[in-house]
């Protein structure tokens, strides 16, 4: 019998192209997902060569970095304009399906990839963006690549990777009510560091794993990235096939049962090995929020900022204290905000607003406080609109928007000024990140509805009861 | 890519660890469509306030390091978005080589495909070389084909790197004309 092997390696070896000794592998890529930002310079670079765009079938773009989420037909911005006409002539060029700021289909790229079922289990994925990672939560093997990398991919549909370590990251027990898949990944990074991950590839595993929505798994790959991993994943399950049954890029009928059958059998095998493994209890797990200017800088809301003299990178602690405009040993419920962003590829699907809504009905957010909510694609802010979200977010004083990455790096207009707080259920709180000057508290949407009506943190468990 | 064999300069030291691509180059330069140009906005925010004016605390801006093309500094150097505009900011400003005790893997490869030759190197031998530089001028001679750095006073320290990168450093290879020589293989892969 074969020696057991992690969904990782299986992958792996399904896409070796070519293999030498003292040389990283040579692996075939069956979906490419480009946006504008990361791309113009790659295809500029084919175009020097003569190169073509080997399949374009197999790669998809979109616009999603800096479209505007209102006031789309009266664009401003002349740089970003080009930016975005520039993919809509690359892709016209070369074949390439996308969908432009218009497109029903549009969305942030990592949202829109799952939810046409693009995204599949034992895929190769890159895109030119860090956060490509959240494909891993449907057991693909999802990763970012620079730009000379996308040139690369476009060429030869293939990308030489070193084969990376392996890192099981397991999650005993079960989170609690009010604990969200987002304050999962922003403790399991506060306890093991930014950096656990580099040179590794992460496959997250457990009940608590297990008992989490497609939409929660893609908030935890989302963010593997922040621990330096090179990809995060999960073995797919029924979750996962329940999920993507009925997707438009999926087959249907016994074509789909054929192919979920493969995919469960992608699944971890019993008594697999990894290079590395860590273990975190999810019942010890509260609500999150980031007090700091990198993903690690974060504790319970119970908790207070880091005291000065119990911390081993003293200078960067008191840096990134400053930075925020915050002391030492400040308990975190008595920090005021004054923007709340609800969006980005980690916390923008239709589950998460459904959360926030529920907190927000009935309420008002608090008048020193402008809160925004930008739905991850269209066709979310379209289903969240007949459940009649928009209206409950909008009653509450938030502001309801198009599709985009939005004030997750703030590219586009939506910035948080110079000093501002913002309570963000994106995934980075480095400094400048939603604005220069602007500092940032990472948090799950239920914890940012609940900062937004208080105007400071408080314990969305004590809030008010939380759906379920 | 420019090849490069060795390399001689001034060091000017970044003692931050976890130095995101964020900070490298901020968002806002990231709309431009060309490769070239985006030195001029390295590390904007630290080195500019915000009327755009130089800020006195940041030492890149110190004359002592006008002229530094090797930066060093501390752990996890270029973590965070894969943005590749960060090793053209690098390079287009005149650093070729980046020495850090880690890198985060995107930053690595990216540099790598760019020319800049990031060493990673034990962390006591970068904080020596961080406390040196921020009290007197620091110059290094990085030879790639023997793997070692060398100071002015003749002391020598060897780094890793992996054949492959190196092979292709020295020599300026574009990777996709390598990968073209294995054409036939992606065919055969594609017709599984």
């Amino acid at each position: 019998m074969d020696k057991p092997k992690t969904i990782i390696e299986k992958i792996w070896q399904k896409h070796i192209v070519h293999q030498e000794e003292g040389r990283p592998d040579l692996l075939y890529i069956d979906l490419h997902l480009v946006h504008e930002v990361t791309s113009p310079q790659a295809f500029e670079g084919l175009r020097l060569n003569g190169r073509k765009v080997r399949r374009p079938d197999l790669t998809y773009a979109t616009m999603d970095h800096n479209v505007p989420t209102k006031n789309r037909d009266s664009m401003k911005d002349e740089i970003a304009k080009k930016q975005m006409q520039t993919l809509k002539e690359n892709c016209d060029a070369f074949g390439i399906p996308l969908a432009d700021m218009q497109h029903p289909d549009q969305g942030i790229v990592h949202v829109i990839g799952p939810q046409l079922g693009l995204t599949q289990p034992g895929k190769t994925i890159v895109c030119g963006d860090s956060h490509t990672s959240t494909h891993g939560a449907f057991g693909a093997l999802a990763f970012g690549i620079g730009t000379s990398e996308v040139e690369h991919v476009l060429a030869t549909q293939s990308i030489w990777q070193e084969k990376p370590k392996t890192l099981n990251v397991h999650v005993e027990g079960d989170l609690g009510p009010g604990v969200t898949a987002k304050d999962l990944i922003l403790a399991i990074i506060a306890k093991f560091g930014v950096r656990f991950g580099t040179g590794h590839v992460m496959e997250y595993t457990g009940e608590a794993i297990r008992n989490l929505s497609m939409e929660g798994r893609m908030t935890v790959c989302n963010m593997s990235i922040e621990a330096g991993a090179r990809a995060g994943l999960i073995s797919p399950d029924e979750t996962t096939v329940n999920f993507l049954r009925g997707k438009e890029y999926v087959p249907d009928g016994e074509a789909f049962d054929q192919l979920a059958d493969s995919w469960l059998a992608l699944a971890t095998d019993e008594g697999a090995e990894y290079d590395h493994r860590v273990v975190i209890h999810a019942d010890e797990i509260e609500p999150q929020v980031s007090w700091g200017t990198n993903p690690g800088m974060c504790v319970p809301v119970s908790g207070k900022t880091p005291d000065l003299t119990q911390v081993e990178y003293k200078e960067d602690v008191a840096r990134a204290l400053d930075y925020m405009g915050l002391e030492e040993n400040q308990p975190i419920t008595s920090i005021n905000i004054d923007h709340v962003f609800i969006g980005s590829c980690t916390n923008s699907r239709l589950s998460d607003l459904q959360k926030a809504a529920s907190i927000v009905a009935g309420k008002k957010v608090s008048e020193n406080v402008r809160a925004i909510v930008v739905p991850g694609s269209f066709s979310i802010k379209l289903q969240a609109e007949k459940e009649g979200l928009d209206t409950i977010f909008k009653e509450a004083g938030f502001e309801w928007r198009e599709a985009g990455c939005s004030m997750c790096l703030a590219m586009n207009d939506d910035v948080v000024p110079p000093g501002g707080r913002c309570a963000s259920t994106s995934n980075r709180n480095f400094e400048g990140r939603q604005g220069n000057g602007a500092r940032t508290h990472l948090v799950s949407p239920e914890m940012a509805a609940a900062a937004a009506i208080e105007g400071h943190f408080v314990d969305v468990r004590n809030y008010t009861s939380v759906p379920s | 890519m420019q090849a490069l064999q060795e390399h001689e300069g001034l060091v000017y030291p970044l003692n931050r660890t976890n130095v995101d691509t964020d900070q490298i180059i901020p968002k806002q330069f990231l709309k431009r469509i060309e490769r070239t140009g985006f030195g001029q906005f390295l590390f904007y925010h630290w080195r500019y306030d915000d009327d755009g004016l130089k800020r006195q605390d940041f030492s890149l801006n110190d004359p002592a390091y006008d002229g530094a093309s090797i930066l060093v500094a501390g752990e996890n150097f270029g973590c965070g978005s894969s943005r590749e505009h960060a090793p053209w900011a690098l390079l287009d400003y005149g650093f070729q080589v980046v020495i850090a005790p880690s890198f985060a893997d995107i930053f690595y490869n990216n540099a790598l495909k760019n020319g800049i030759l990031p060493i990673q190197m034990e962390k006591d031998q970068v904080d020596a070389w961080l406390a040196q530089a921020q009290q007197s001028e620091l110059v290094l001679k990085v030879v790639l084909e023997e793997q070692s750095i060398t100071d002015r006073t003749g002391k020598k320290i060897s780094f890793e790197i992996p054949s492959y990168h190196k092979k292709k450093l020295l020599n300026g290879w574009d990777d996709i004309a390598l990968t073209l020589h294995h054409e036939e293989k992606i065919v055969a892969f594609e017709k599984q």
